[in-house]
Parts: C-alpha cells; structure tokens; sequence
C-alpha cells in the first residue's frame, strides 16, 4: 500500500422494540409460532385494512431518544416506502424519511481508554419485514408474514467511527443503554439488533468524504468486524489500482467471509416517499415528554457510583455486575430481598460467572430469579445447609431455577443438627483414627483436618464443617486432659 | 413535458407495469400531456404555503399495546394463489 | 303497490308495520333485477341466497322489537370497493376477480347491525378511477334514463341500480366526485361525507386522504337515514372522527329562512352547458324565495383543483395499488420467468389502461427529482383551495353550484380523451381537497330528458345544515321529480 487510507463509518442499527404487538395491528410480536399464525388483514396487506398506532411504540421510540441525547421533533409523521418485495405485503414499508421522531443526539464510546462521541443523525420508527425461506423442493420462497408490523427504530449514525472497534463499541453502548430502557433485548443473533454497515475510505489527513457502500446482514460483532476489515480493503484494492467506488449496497455472506451487491436492474431505489395519508401526524406535548423522562430508569453510570456508595463492594464487581441490565437487576433485586449485597456480589462473581462460562452463557440469557437466589443465601446464612452443599443447590438453580428450600428438604441435605448423631459419628472417627489423634496432642494441629473430613464424610456433607471442627478439637482436649 | 421511452422504462421498473409497444406511445402521450396539463399550477406562487398532508387537524390517534388478533391464517390464506406449509408462496428470491 | 318504487324510509316504515315482510322486499328488489340488469348491468355480484338468509334473520330481529332503525329490512347494495365477508369484491377488475375477503368493511357491517339486507356488489370504475363506469372490467354500466349514455362515475353501478328501482339504495364511495357526479347522472341524491365521518376500514383504497363512503338513494331523507347509520368513529380507522352529532334525520326541516347561501360566480364562466347552468340558478332562486339570503361571489382557485387533485389521487393509488402484485390474493399470472417478471405480468395484464395511466403517473410524480415539482406543489395547491373555502364559508352556510358541467354522456365519448374527462370533475374534486362535505341531488332535466344535478356544500362536519338546504329544495321540486321512462 503507497498511502495511508482512513476508513469511515456510519451506522444503521435497526432495533426490534420489546412492545407485546405490532406497531400497526393487534398482533402478537411473540417469537416462534407457526408461519403466519400472528397475522390478520392489516399486517398481510390485506385491501380496504388501515393501520393504527400502537402507543408503547412511541414511548420506547421516545425513551431511546432520550436516552441518546436526542432532540424529540414534536410535531413528526408517517411516510410511506415504496418498493416491491415479498416480504413487505403492501409493498410498501410505513417508516418515517421527513419528521423522524429524534434528531441530533451523541452517545458517548469508550476504546482503549479513549472516549469519543458519536453523534446519531435521526432515530426513526417503522415496521419490520416478513421472512423469506427457500424451499429447495419447489425452487420458490415460502413468505412468513409473522414478522410483518414488528415496530423497529432505526438508529443512523453519523459518519464518525474510524475502526471496528470504534463501530463494536458504539453498539455495546447502545445495546446496554437499550436493555437497561427495557425497549429492546437487543440479540443480533436473532435479528432483534441489526446493523448496517456505511463504509467509506478516504486518504489520511482528507477533508472530503469517499464514495460509500452499504454492506447489510451482519448477525454478529464478529461479522460486523469481518465485514469492516472486509470492505475496507476491498474499496482500497479499488482505489490503489485507480478504480472507483460504486455507491451500492452489499450483502455480507458470513460463511463465505466475502460480500457481494445486491442490486439487481428492477430494483431502482427510487422509494418515492410520501406522508401516509393513513395516520394523523404526532403531537408530542411537553408533559408526555416530562412523563417518558421521569420514567427513564437509571443507567449504568449512576448505578456505578451508587453501587460504591450504597453497598461498598471492588470497583470490578461492579464493573461486571452493571455491564449487563439483567444481572444489575437480579443483584438489586436479590438485595432488596433482604440479602446481603457483598453475599450477592460473591454469588454472582464467582458461581455464577464460572457457571456461565462452563455453560457458554451470556448475562442476558441467565434464568434463575433473584428469590432463589435470595432463599439460597439464607439457607446458608441460618446454616441449614453449608458452603459446600450450597453450590451444589446453586448450580441446579443456575440451570433449572429450583426452589432451593424446597430442593433441599427434598433432597435432604439439610444441616445435620442433633448433636446426639453427630457426637456419635465423631467418637467414632476418633476411635478409628487413632494416628490423627496421637499427631494432633503431639501437636501437629493441622492433623484435626482429616479427622473433620472423615466425619463429613461420614455425615454424607450435611453438617456444619465448622461446628464439627469445634466438636471434634474439644473430644481432643477432653483426651490430652486425661 | 416530453416523456422518454427511458422514462417510460423507468416507471415502469417503479410500478411493476409491463407496456406493450402500442401502451407505451400511448402512455408517453398521456403522461406528457397530463404533466403540460398540471403545468398550470406553476401560475401560483405557492413559496409560503406549507404542504398540507391532512385536511383536518387530528393527530396522536392511537392503540394500547394490547393483543387482540388471535390465528386467522387459516382465513388469510384461502385468497393466496400459491400456498405451501402454511406459508405463501412466491418465486424464488435466493440465487 | 310496487315495492320498488318506494323510498328506503318507506319501505323500512311498511316493513316496521308489518304491511311488508323483509322476504317480500328482497324478492321484489331481486325480480326487479333480475328483470332489468341485463340491459343495465348495474351489478358485478348478486347473492339472492345470502339475502334470503338475512331477510330471515332481520324479520326475526324486527318481530322481536330488537331493530328499530327506519332501514331495518330495508334491502341495499353495495359498491364492489368494499370488503364483504366471504362475498366476492372485486373493485371491478380483473387483479380481483376471485377475491373473497375475510372481514367486512365497517360502514357496511353498521349497516348490517342496522338490519338492512345486501342483496349484491354493484359495478364500478376499476378501483374507483373514472367518471362513467366504462373502465369496469365487467362491462360497461348504462345510464336507465337512456342507455346509449353512462351513468357517470366511478359508483355509475350504484347510482343506476337505485335511479332503475332494481335497489332503495346503495352505498357508493366518492374521491373526486364519484357518488355526487353519477346521483346527478343518473338523477338520485347522494352525499360525500365529511372525510372522517365514514369509517374508511375495509373500503379498498384509491386515494387514502381524499376517499369517503357515501349513500346514493332516492331523496334526501333516505340518505340523512343512512348517513346516519353508517357514520360514526371507529378505531380501526385512524382518520375516523370521534364524538360528532349525527343525529341526521332531525335536520330534514322544509326551512331555508335566513341561511346564508353563496354561489360561486367562478362556476359558471366556461364549459359549463346551458341547461344546466339554467336549473342550477333556479335552484338558487327556489331556496331565495323559500327565504334563503342567496348572494353570488367568487372562490377562487377553481382552474386549479383538476390538477392538484389528479396528482396527489394518482400518487396515492400508485402506492395503494402496489399490493397487488399476485403473491397473497387475487390473480397472478400463468406463467413468469422470476418474481419480477410475476409482479409485471401479474399487473400488466390485471390492471385496465386507465388504471395503469394513473399508476404510471403517480409513480411519476412520487419519483426521484419530480416529488417536488409535483407532488409537494400539489399538496400546496391543496392548502390554497382549502384555504379558499375556508374564507368563502366565513360568510355562507353552504355553497350552492353544479355538480358536473353537463348531463349524461354517451358513452365511448370521454374515453378517448383522459383530459377531457378529468374536466368533468371541475365542480367535485375541490371538495375532497378540502375534506368537505357536499350533496347531489337532481334540480331540472335538460332539453334530452336527462337529469341535471344541484351540489350543496357545507362546512366540514356539518351535513346538517347541507341536508336541511337540499331537503327544502327537495320539498319545492317534488312536483317536477321524475323517474327514468316516466
């Protein structure tokens, strides 16, 4: 390479809101049913059906706004898309090009200890596709419309990330600042966060923006990165050898690692957009707003702050814990269930955190309810059951979200508490052990250890280690005294 | 106005129309003399007047987030003309 | 006593007295159909066997006092652009000739919850484009008072099922004229709501912010009667408006004393025939005599609607239409090469050329460089005529005109010239730019015999005051009513 290039990107993050229905139908948004099983006349395009607005999607389109240090255009409308293509049943796509409901917002990122900002251009609302499948036996495509009418906002970046890890560190952010508004779960894996990629190269040093490309159907951070790297060399490959960049959109093929145009000669991306003469325009007063901004829940810098002020646990934990909005809620909530927070942040440090890694789990896809864990630490801090028997009982709430009291009454891995019992198994190890005893009064202290292991043994774990140690240096006292 | 045979071309990539030779003459004739036609609107200065979408003022017109379609797929899908597992069909979109 | 001769109100007040059953009144309306249809073809479906059914089902209701409406029994028809449950609607074309929806529109099921009977889907313009039902793939309507000539258009189906007394009446749907041109074609009433007034859910779009459900039927009265039934806000219909007075037959009061009635001098400069000009002007008279304040002034603007209107009525059917396109419901093609190639051939051979020119020119209009110079221009002209009501109804209660510059044409006349047809709407298409309301009814029949129809508007949302002015109108001009072959 003889220059040095610079790539530029902006971003289109298309984000599935978490709303129970669709944003123009009375339609279940659930995920999984059976093909076109959440549909009805609106949302397959049905002739004479008219769409109405579902008012949660407002409110979460609103609340990212907020959140994104947007500027809310109060007065904003619907326009329609016009294109042709199957999995859009009215062949038109209700979005919003003239009076997008956000404009002008920033949200600040962090790579290597530098922090930037990157600003967002416009946050839209709008309906999400249908899903096409190939049925390889007809050599046709089979149209689900399930996902028809699913309310999307579209984030549009500015053109202000310089690398991958800039654009995976302005997702990260705006991924938690989502799930922590509770408006999406934000999984790229399944297609409730998607980003499109525009990626342009210039030579270092320029002022002047270069040609651009699209590339869409990036399903993961990794793909994202892939395609940057991807694209960026290609467009330099063009360049070098004095071509020039066609401004198209690409498909990124993540098997293949390699991307390819999509645009074919019917389709003219010509949209022809124009106001839905269907939907009224918005009117968003003050007070609605005063009302979704008291309702903003609190984020995870606040939280960082008061976690060290309330509950006085390492900067670490609470690094990890506030990363995810899940596990930042199963902490408060275990904690407002009367446990103790550093008892929590162990839990949830060491147990779980290897437990997930074994499982190859995310925080966001963990299971289990704070009650159990909150019963669970109870259990221990009242010595029904021990250290031991205790993370058993918790890998199987990990997994399976039992009760734990229940579980270990059933089980019956209680605690063994009549000292008549114990008393007698500890004589008996005593009796049997009698090199462990004769170490211990010659004072090898450390030889009282096997003798507690013997009787944990012995007592199947169900037994307070600590109080059986106690029992068992007293026995041997009573044996030097005598 | 004079329409193009590429123009003719064009919208019809847009609008999914197939014209014969014979439509074709005839839709450039018709869409020129339309378009000369509403030329006439040019005679007013409309710089200051905002483009008016909805003719009377109503706005915020919404739903609860409340399901209230249950399955009519059954329904929906007697009108497809090609039908498979409950899906329509349509010709192949994937190379 | 011939059933169908009379009015819906009356034949709902006999049906109520039991001097008629429901069955009776459907029959007589299905014979009389039957009997006349093949010269009219004023209907695409007939279901006599549905109507039969129903008729059972609301004689049952009316004995048991549980429908008190005047159009309880009362058998009706509806324009083929609004969904029916499991009844074919084919909005008179070919994309939709085996289309049977799943729902049914709102206006209509209110008047099925009213008790009135639907005996069949009356023919139309393709998808409501075109001032004479010529456009119809199901064959051309002919005018009952001569039928070498049209019945007007797009509700020509409608309007001549009700002038030929095959129907008390029907529902049509008006975007530029399409209910008031054909009533005054075909000599009947028919009124234009207030956009928002009629649910628009169910009925098949051809432009969204223009089109409005309207009755055709014999007078005044019956279409205060069914206004009344069908109107209303429905949350399914997000331009549907909400808690309005629509208690319409308490309007229908022989008083025009001290209203204020304008006539726009601006009507009658050019293009406008004779005759016409002659009985709409003794309308005017006719109501000043009753009392009225009538005073001639100038709109303004009116040169202007024809144009705004055909832009922004094609841009938004080119994006309404794109749903057609052979993949969830109607017809597609034989055979295709690939999706395109199906979208195109499905389209091109479904749509009829008038259908396919404004499709072409509204995706024109939408198009990359063009959206300003047309569209966005239109939408101003829009505001500007809007504008020009606005101020013209600061003085006057209703405004008082033609509702089409001549009578019926013949037919194959206006089809060889878009334009020219397009001019015929001069009166009509400014009233749906404003969203006003506006009533037809016949006021004189020109030197041939043909009907001349009387346009009556009113500010936005007040029909009464439009309904109370043609209803005194009515009353002087009851003497000289006639029916077709009278």
């Amino acid at each position: 390479m003889s220059k040095n290039y610079e790539t530029v990107i902006g971003l289109e993050v298309h984000v599935e809101l978490a709303t129970k229905t669709k944003i123009f139908c009375g339609c279940s948004t659930a995920f999984g049913g059976a093909p076109n099983t959440h549909t009805c006349p609106v949302c397959t395009g049905m002739p004479g059906s008219l769409p109405v607005l579902n008012k949660g999607v407002v409110e979460k389109a609103l609340s990212v706004g907020l959140a994104t240090n947007c500027k809310i255009i109060q007065n904003c409308k619907f326009d329609r898309k016009n294109y042709f293509y199957p999995d859009n049943p009215q062949n038109y796509q209700i979005s919003q090009l003239y009076y997008p409901i956000c404009r002008d917002g920033k949200v600040e990122i962090e790579v290597n200890g530098n922090k930037k900002y990157v600003r967002i251009h416009e946050i839209h609302m709008e309906e999400d596709a249908g899903k096409l499948v190939h049925d390889p036996f007809t050599d046709s495509s089979l149209v689900d419309f399930n996902r028809s009418g699913v309310p999307l906002i579209e984030i549009v970046s500015e053109p202000d990330m310089r690398s991958a890890d800039e654009v995976i560190a302005y997702l990260e952010t705006l991924r938690e600042t989502i799930q922590y508004l509770g408006a999406s779960d934000c999984k790229l894996n399944e297609g409730s966060m998607r980003a499109d990629v525009n990626l342009s190269v210039r030579e270092a040093g320029s002022e002047e923006f270069g040609t651009r490309t699209e590339t869409k159907n990036l399903n993961s951070f990794r793909a994202i990165a892939r395609a940057i790297e991807n694209e960026t060399a290609r467009q330099i490959d063009i360049l070098e050898s004095g071509g020039k960049v066609l401004q198209e959109t690409r498909r990124w093929d993540d098997t293949k690692e390699y991307s390819y145009p999509m645009r074919s000669k019917e389709d003219a991306q010509d949209y022809r957009y124009f106001p839905d003469p269907d939907l009224p325009p918005l009117v968003i007063s003050d007070e609605w707003l005063a009302e979704i901004r008291n309702a903003q829940p609190e984020f995870r810098e606040a939280k960082k702050i008061r976690y060290k002020e309330e509950y006085d646990i390492p900067d670490y934990d609470i690094d990890i814990i506030t990363g995810s909005k899940k596990m930042a809620d199963l902490f408060e909530d275990t904690i407002r269930l009367g446990a103790a927070p550093k008892k929590v942040s162990n839990w949830l440090m060491v147990e779980t955190m290897r437990l997930m890694k074994e499982t190859n789990t995310d925080a966001d896809h963990l299971t289990f309810s704070a009650e159990n864990l909150a019963k669970l630490i109870s259990l221990v801090e009242k010595k029904t059951i021990n250290g031991t028997v205790a993370k058993e009982v918790f890998e199987i709430i990990f997994r399976e979200n039992i009760d734990p009291e229940q579980y270990v009454e059933e089980k019956g891995l209680k605690t063994v508490t009549d000292t008549g019992a114990l008393n007698q198994v500890i004589q008996k190890v005593i009796a049997d052990n009698q090199k462990s005893v004769s170490d211990y009064l010659g004072g090898k202290e450390k030889a009282i250890g096997a003798l507690v292991g013997q009787t944990m043994k012995a007592m199947q774990g169900k037994a307070d280690p600590a109080e059986v140690n106690r029992i068992i240096k007293e026995e041997l006292e009573k044996l030097r005294d005598q | 106005m004079v329409i193009t045979d590429e123009i003719i071309d064009y919208v019809g990539i847009l609008a999914k129309l197939e014209l014969s030779e014979e439509e074709k003459a005839q839709a450039k004739k018709d869409m020129s003399d339309m378009l000369d036609y509403v030329e006439k609107l040019n005679e007013l200065d409309t710089e200051e007047v905002p483009a008016m979408s909805h003719t009377f003022p109503l706005s915020n017109v919404f739903r609860e987030d409340a399901v209230t379609n249950g399955d009519d797929r059954e329904n929906l899908l007697k009108n497809a003309p090609e039908e498979k597992d409950g899906c329509y069909v349509v010709p192949k979109t994937f190379d | 006593m011939d059933i169908t001769k009379l009015t819906a109100v009356q034949t709902g007040r006999l049906i109520k007295d039991r001097e008629l059953s429901v069955e009776e009144c459907v029959n007589a309306c299905m014979d009389s159909i039957e009997k006349q249809d093949g010269n009219y073809n004023c209907f695409v479906t007939l279901d006599r066997e549905g109507a039969l059914k129903q008729a059972k089902e609301v004689q049952m209701k009316i004995d048991a006092n549980e429908l008190t409406s005047p159009l309880a029994g009362v058998p009706c028809a509806i324009k083929d652009n609004m969904c029916t449950a499991n009844l074919l609607t084919t909005c008179s074309s070919k994309i939709l000739s085996n289309f049977v929806p799943t729902y049914t529109a709102t206006a209509v099921e209110k008047l099925q919850d009213v008790g009135a009977v639907i005996l069949g889907k009356t023919n139309m313009d393709e998808f409501a484009m075109g001032s004479t039902t010529e456009t119809s793939y199901y064959g051309i309507t002919k005018n009952p008072w001569d039928v070498t000539r049209v019945p007007g258009g797009s509700s020509g189906g409608s309007a001549a099922a009700v002038a030929a007394c095959e129907i008390p009446f029907a529902l049509g749907s008006d975007t530029g004229g399409s209910i008031r041109q054909p009533a005054a074609f075909c000599g009947v009433t028919g009124i234009k709501p207030t956009y928002g007034r009629v649910s628009r859910y169910g009925l098949i779009a051809y432009g969204s912010s223009l089109d409005q459900i309207g009755p055709l039927a014999k007078d005044v009265t019956d279409c205060a009667a069914v206004l009344e039934a069908i109107c209303g806000h429905d949350k399914k219909d997000s331009t549907s408006a909400a808690g309005l007075d629509t208690d319409f037959m308490s309007a229908l009061k022989d008083d025009v004393k001290g209203m204020k009635i304008g006539v726009p001098r601006d009507y009658f400069l050019s293009g406008i025939d004779e005759d016409v000009k002659k009985h709409v002007l003794a309308a005017a008279k006719t109501l000043e005599e009753k009392g009225a304040v009538v005073e001639e002034f100038d709109l303004g603007m009116v040169e202007y609607a024809i144009p705004a209107y055909y832009i922004i009525a094609s841009a938004e059917a080119s994006s309404n239409l794109e749903r057609f396109d052979g993949v969830k419901y109607g017809y597609r093609t034989q055979s295709f090469t690939d999706l395109h190639n199906m979208y195109k051939k499905t389209r091109s051979e479904g749509f009829g050329p008038e259908v396919k020119r404004r499709i072409m020119l509204g995706s024109f209009v939408l198009s990359s460089g063009y959206f300003d110079a047309y569209y966005v221009k239109a939408l101003k002209v829009k505001a500007l005529i809007k504008q020009a009501f606005d101020r013209a109804f600061e003085k006057y209660d209703v405004i008082l005109g033609p509702v089409a510059p001549t009578t019926a044409l013949t037919i194959g006349e206006s089809l060889s010239d878009p334009i020219k047809m397009y001019l015929g709407d001069v009166y009509t298409v400014s009233v749906n730019l404003s969203g006003l309301p506006g009533i037809s009814l016949p006021c004189g029949y020109d030197s041939k015999g043909l009907p001349v129809g009387l346009q009556l508007l009113g500010k936005a949302f007040d029909e009464k005051s439009v309904l109370r002015a043609a209803y005194s109108f009515e009353c002087a001009f009851a003497a000289e009513r006639r029916l077709p072959n009278e």
